[in-house]
């Protein structure tokens, strides 16, 4: 506590004392303050302590989970030095970078915007998109294509239905005028998000190998730029907003929540990429996002190994009389910091006038490893830079398993004499099924996104996995991409919850024809500090990495968002996983629908047994228990290949895999192909050899590591064979047909659902619940 | 042959039209800047999709005042074809090239979904044969809604400037319009996306043929037009 103070803020309202109070409203715990002052040799201004308050949230210093997020493997063990390298690890910049041959490279990140959503969920999901879109290009990279994960309560409840229209109208809104397509997703209705819903958005983006930028500020005496929008009062401490459990007082937070302007955001886009082309004129670029100015100051200041002033007077502001505190943690969106190569400002200049946008030059880089910020000719903050990032608090933390465990896990339907399914049991329970809105037709929102824009999009919303065809040069590639998380098994068994959605992403994009590459993962958790949460947290962590490492993908990004809770209670432990994967030939990209009459159906894996936190346990009996199903990596691999292989072959017409709903649903479901197709098709499936187990399991039970494949017939027994060979449990359960009826014989009494008519509850199911009046 | 795609800021589909011409027909196709204020040689002047200047004020309505706009009146003026899509049929509109307006969809969301097209049979300047009686072709718009008066309406029919009519109507347009000219045959706009109906993996390849049959309007007489 030796150092000078600073001189007095110009804003009188900035010389105030810090107050203990004062120190608690920041999200700072005391022993926090005290290394505040410890880093400073003094007490921080106000302006300071809002600017260690911001960065040393969880969400941008990870306080909580850095430790655990180092079990990731961040490098691919079987890459070649032509294809599946990475280039940027996770952790290292603002996306990860992985390399997909000749040259070429593709970026990619998932990120949340949970807490802005839920209170404003029209701009808290638009300004989800914009964001990550920044992340993206900010690594040099074009953004080719979006995808979102949600998560919300049920839609019986108006306000669910209020959140749910303003999200999806919130990403149509930003995704469709930035001109990205919105080519896939997933979502997810369930009471435990009612009241904290999860809008987590990812953003891919392609560049050459030459064209990677980083956030690094070097070479003292290079000129700082802020370009973009200007700066207003908008969005003043998102961060630390996002680090808070939402609570009925949130909504006095809405000044936390930005305000997205997508035209501003394209335009950015194009001048940035157009500034990035030009060789050598870009030292280092970082985007503002959470934390605005601060952040990417600091940040930037950090990973050079050096240190930034910067001069609020040439800041561009949208509004008179901003004071430095306003300014320094402004979350208005748009905004871009860029290092340039000292001597050649005129040429970033030049590009951002073609453009109609900002280009102020605010500061240099210094040798001081400081972040020194002045306002009217007044140091107003002079931080040491890594205080802000590298030497962030860290904490290991207690898990402790939640007490509910015991007693879900010891669940069974034979100890809960759970009555078996009749026949009209079972025909009620898959229309039941297929009308909710989890396994519903998503058409209601995907129509709504512009899924098209970029004329690259080749599987179209609504199948296992989006495909898209990125345009190298003259070279085109083929990738496909899909989310998954089901939260309900993570509450049940966190480990194997994340397990799950690992093999079941991986099991996705197999589905569709492609080789998985690499995984972004977003942490939706409850508040940390509970011990339960943390377990939840730690397990799903350890099974994530567990099931990257198994399959060789590594995590090249993510996000992490705690204090996903509402009065309620916390969310479901809901890690959202999203994995790219790369389809060697056009030829193989493979959809869920079966294509004609006479095709074989083969379930391979086994016959479903299992109950446990399945939909139908929830919809049917209204119990959310049981273990989540079993995984075993070693049976799931065997299936991949095994599947991917026969797909190369030529021999499979359709491929899908058994997840919410089971078997009948994902039978369902394959014969739900574009509605221009040829005429109705059906199908007969015997389920005769699998008669002795329980009828409910094995219609219904979501067991993992299943798949239903159509084949061309005269194929069936080399696919069997080939199953026979790899080890792989298959039955051919049946046959396409043009009936328009779905059977299932050898289960006693025939079952039989009319296609169209179970098509109608599924596409429609959304749509109608959407025309009841939502909350305003 | 030659191909210009205007470039306004907000243009997000001006790629996709650069493709269908110069990918999709293997035409020499070129960018023309917003601020340019000639648009050089050229045989057919696109006006692409996206959201010029952010659809700030109503779609299409600042726009039409790029310099490069008066450039492209001139070229219409004398004859030239020009052809906007979604984006750009709402500045051709907006610029008094084409007649009407676009609005708000009937449902009042943006619909993005692949749609069934009625073909107008053959007339003066429009030979269709190329595409059939219906072409299937992808929408993407939260505004095309098209509308005109009682006048217009009459005059469109009677010309026979109503080209393409959805089969079934996304976005509450007036007697199903997707796709219109101009009186004169040589100014065209639909809301409807050729430009995302060309590779073998689209859902249809109609893009194509749409592409041809405007190409196919400009009179043999007109020979290469430069403003």
């Amino acid at each position: 506590m030796n150092t000078p103070a600073l001189p007095p803020n110009p804003d009188p309202l900035l010389n105030q004392a810090i107050t203990p109070e004062l120190v608690k409203k920041h999200g700072l715990l005391p022993d926090e303050f005290a290394r505040v002052q410890q880093h400073l040799g003094r007490t921080p201004t106000l302006t300071e302590l809002g600017i260690f308050s911001v960065m040393w949230s969880e969400h941008c210093s990870y306080k909580n989970t850095r430790p655990l997020l180092k079990g990731f493997p961040t490098e691919k063990k079987g890459a070649t030095a032509q294809f599946g390298r990475v280039l940027v690890k996770a952790g290292e910049e603002n996306a990860g970078i992985i390399d997909v041959g000749d040259g070429w490279a593709i970026a990619f990140k998932i990120e949340s915007h949970n807490h802005p959503s839920a209170i404003e969920p029209f701009e808290g999901a638009a300004t989800g998109v914009g964001g990550i879109i920044r992340d993206i290009f900010t690594m040099g990279a074009r953004p080719v294509l979006l995808t979102n994960s949600l998560r919300f309560g049920e839609l019986e409840s108006p306000a669910t239905r209020r959140l749910l229209r303003g999200v999806v109208a919130g990403i149509a809104h930003y995704g469709n005028c930035v001109g990205v397509p919105t080519a896939g997703g997933d979502v997810y209705f369930d009471r435990s998000y009612e009241g904290n819903p999860l809008v987590n958005a990812l953003c891919l983006g392609t560049l050459r190998h030459d064209q990677i930028r980083r956030g690094k500020a070097t070479g003292v005496g290079n000129p700082v730029y802020y370009v973009g929008a200007a700066t207003g009062r908008d969005g003043l401490g998102g961060a630390a907003f996002a680090s808070k459990e939402l609570s009925a007082e949130s909504k006095a937070d809405r000044p936390a929540v930005q305000k997205g302007d997508p035209f501003m955001e394209k335009l950015l886009i194009e001048a940035c990429l157009e500034m990035m082309a030009v060789p050598g004129l870009v030292v280092g670029i970082q985007d503002m996002g959470a934390a605005g100015l601060t952040c990417s100051t600091c940040e930037t200041a950090s990973r050079g190994g050096a240190g930034i002033e910067i001069e609020l007077d040439r800041v561009p502001q949208r509004e008179t009389g901003m004071n430095s505190y306003e300014i320094m943690l402004s979350e208005s969106q748009e905004r871009m910091l860029v290092i340039v190569q000292r001597g050649r400002e005129r040429e970033i200049e030049e590009v951002f006038a073609k453009w109609d946008l900002h280009a102020a030059h605010i500061g240099s880089v210094t040798e001081t490893g400081r972040m020194v910020v002045t306002q009217h000719g007044v140091t107003v903050a002079d931080i040491p830079a890594p205080a802000l990032t590298d030497e962030a608090p860290i904490y290991q933390r207690e898990g402790k398993p939640p007490a509910y465990l015991a007693t879900t896990r010891a669940w069974t339907p034979a100890g809960a004499k759970l009555p078996d399914l009749d026949a009209a049991g079972a025909e009620s329970a898959l229309r039941r099924l297929l009308a909710h809105p989890t396994i519903a037709s998503k058409r209601w929102l995907y129509r709504q996104y512009d899924h098209m824009v970029q004329h690259g999009t080749v599987v179209l919303p609504g199948s296992d996995a989006g495909v898209v065809r990125l345009r190298l040069g003259d070279k085109e590639k083929f990738i496909a991409i899909s989310n998954d998380c089901n939260g309900r098994y993570c509450y049940l068994n966190p480990h194997r919850g994340a397990l799950i959605a690992m093999v079941e992403c991986l099991r996705n994009l197999v589905c569709a024809g492609a080789t998985p590459l690499a995984m972004t993962d977003n942490l939706n958790f409850g508040n940390p500090y509970k011990p339960e949460n943390f377990y939840q947290l730690q397990e799903c962590v350890r099974g994530l990495a567990e099931a990257c490492r198994f399959f060789d993908v590594p995590v090249v990004g993510g996000n992490v968002s705690l204090y996903n809770e509402s009065p309620e209670g916390a969310i479901d432990p809901t890690p959202t996983v999203s994995v790219v994967g790369f389809i060697e030939e056009e030829a193989h990209i493979t959809r869920q629908f079966a294509r004609g009459a006479g095709e074989r159906l083969i379930l391979l894996g086994g016959a479903p047994h299992e109950l446990g936190g399945s939909q139908f346990l929830g919809l049917i009996h209204g119990l959310k228990t049981g273990d989540a199903p079993a995984v075993d990596l070693a049976a799931e691999l065997r299936l991949q290949q095994l599947l991917l292989a026969q797909i190369k072959l030529g021999r499979v017409r359709a491929a899908h895999d058994l997840s919410e709903g089971g078997l009948m649903v994902t039978a369902s479901e394959m014969l739900f192909g574009p509605a221009d197709g040829a005429a109705q098709l059906g199908a007969t499936l015997d389920l005769s050899a699998f008669a002795s187990g329980r009828r409910d399991a094995l219609l219904f039970g979501e067991s993992q590591g299943r798949v239903i494949v159509a084949v061309v017939a005269d194929t069936a027994a080399s696919v069997l064979a080939a199953a026979a060979a790899a080890g792989v449990p298959a039955h051919a359960v049946g046959e396409v047909t043009d009936g328009g009826r779905l059977e299932v014989v050898g289960l006693g009494a025939v079952l039989a659902w009319p296609v169209a008519e179970l098509r109608r509850g599924w596409e429609t199911s959304i749509e109608v619940a959407m025309q009841r009046p939502g909350l305003s | 042959m030659t191909i210009a795609v205007l470039q306004f800021p907000g243009s997000n589909c001006d790629q996709d039209a650069f493709h269908l011409f110069a990918s999709g027909l293997r035409l020499p196709t070129r960018y023309v800047w917003h601020k340019d204020t000639a648009l050089g040689e050229a045989d057919l002047v696109v006006v692409p999709g996206g959201f010029s200047y952010g659809d700030y004020l109503r779609c299409g309505a600042i726009a039409r005042f790029s310099p490069v706009m008066r450039a492209v009146q001139d070229y219409a003026a004398a004859g030239g074809l020009v052809f906007g899509i979604c984006n750009g049929f709402q500045i051709l509109c907006e610029a008094g090239l084409l007649p009407g307006a676009l609005v708000r969809n009937g449902c009042l969301e943006y619909r993005c979904l692949t749609c069934t097209l009625a073909v107008a049979p053959a007339g003066p300047g429009w030979n269709p044969t190329v595409l059939g009686a219906q072409v299937r072709l992808p929408i993407g718009h939260g505004e095309g809604n098209y509308r005109i008066d009682e006048a217009g309406r009459t005059r469109l029919e009677a010309n026979g400037q109503v080209l393409l009519r959805y089969t079934e109507n996304p976005n509450g347009s007036l007697d199903d319009i997707a796709g219109i000219r101009n009186e004169r045959g040589n100014v065209f706009g639909m809301m409807p996306h050729p430009d995302r109906a060309f590779e073998r993996f689209h859902p249809s390849q109609d893009g194509l043929a749409i592409a041809r049959a405007v190409l196919a309007a400009k009179s043999p007489a007109a020979g290469k037009q430069s403003a």
